[in-house]
């Protein structure tokens, strides 16, 4: 496990790509918007 | 030019820098408004209310509850990759100045009080497991697992707990928007008491929300031991002295912790060794086994 260490961090890069790339083909990112644009009343104790 | 650069590379500077960067449209704090453009689509990596009016970027913790728990049910691939990206670069390292919630702590524990706090070895020990039970509950389990009737759910960690949250947004767009104003109940006491506790703790103990609520935090924390940002200690010139830990903002053992997951990068513990025996960079592993073997040899 230790001799595998040092590859980890360029396989974590690796799947941060392929999830990144995913998210994006599957418009994730439409969600974060919606959400992130309009006020989050539950964020803010209102909701 | 040398003294400007080392201005400019302080870690309140830079902290206060990028807290202004992710929070730069200000004319919305006086307006009881947020900003509504295409970049809120994109996660900062600290912990920073979407709805600041300043922010600019989204929360990765709140879209993380949004992907989780809302309609178009399914794994958060897009949030998820950010976070591993975000860690697999720096590690806690955006929480030691990355953070704007970080740095309103930083900033709070420089008041001059009386005493200030420590926890405890055993008991901070076993209260900095908190913060992975908060991420696991309110992050990741009641989003995906409490729908309503329409199938959406709520981001219960922002809804019950987050100060950042209440600080960031709840406070000014109650103060500047009449008509949340009028919509302040029970639950809005909740979070202002909550989070005036918090940043009262944040007085007299270092870093508290981050030692044990932070579920930002507790995500980054996986990556510590295998992010290309890395910390190391040279065992050749630790004297053991000490003077490491008594700096560390996060309490932590140095000369046994360095690079551990409550370590947050800030470099306190390196700038303050009289040996230079703890070294940081996105090559530090590399050169500190280089290190070892020449001493070794």
């Amino acid at each position: 496990m230790n001799k595998l260490r040092p590859y980890l961090k360029y396989a974590l890069l690796l799947l941060a790509a392929a999830f990144l790339a995913v998210g994006i083909l599957r418009q994730e990112y439409l969600a974060v918007l919606r959400k992130a644009v309009m006020i989050c009343l539950e964020c803010i104790g209102i909701g | 030019m040398k003294k400007i650069w080392s201005f400019l590379t302080k870690r309140p500077v830079i902290q206060g820098f990028w807290a202004l960067f992710t929070n730069s449209r200000l004319g919305n704090f006086f307006n009881g408004a947020i900003y509504t453009g295409d970049l809120k689509a994109v996660c900062v990596p600290g912990l920073n209310c979407y709805s600041c009016p300043g922010a600019t970027g989204a929360c990765p913790i709140g879209a993380l509850q949004a992907q989780l728990g809302g309609w178009k049910r399914g794994f958060a691939f897009y949030t998820a990759g950010l976070l591993i990206l975000f860690g697999a670069l720096f590690g806690r390292l955006i929480c030691g100045f990355l953070c704007p919630f970080g740095f309103i702590q930083d900033l709070l524990y420089r008041i001059k009080t009386k005493k200030k706090l420590r926890v405890p070895n055993k008991l901070d020990t076993r209260l900095r497991y908190i913060k992975y039970a908060v991420l696991a509950v309110f992050v990741i389990i009641l989003p995906i697992f409490l729908v309503s009737e329409y199938g959406v759910s709520t981001p219960w960690f922002c809804k019950l707990i987050c100060p950042a949250g209440t600080l960031e947004g709840g406070v000014p767009l109650v103060l500047g928007n009449p008509d949340l104003r009028a919509s302040v109940g029970l639950l809005y006491a909740w979070k202002i008491t909550l989070m005036l506790a918090i940043l009262t703790l944040c007085v007299f103990l270092s870093r508290a929300f981050c030692k044990y609520l932070c579920p930002l935090g507790a995500i980054y924390s996986f990556f510590n031991r295998s992010s290309f940002y890395r910390m190391k200690l040279d065992e050749g010139r630790c004297t053991r002295c000490g003077a490491c830990s008594r700096v560390c903002p996060m309490d932590i053992d140095v000369p046994h912790d360095l690079d551990g997951p409550e370590c947050i990068r800030c470099q306190e513990c390196k700038h303050i060794c009289p040996h230079g025996a703890i070294r940081s960079d996105f090559a530090a592993g590399i050169k500190h086994k280089e290190a070892s073997g020449h001493a070794a040899d």
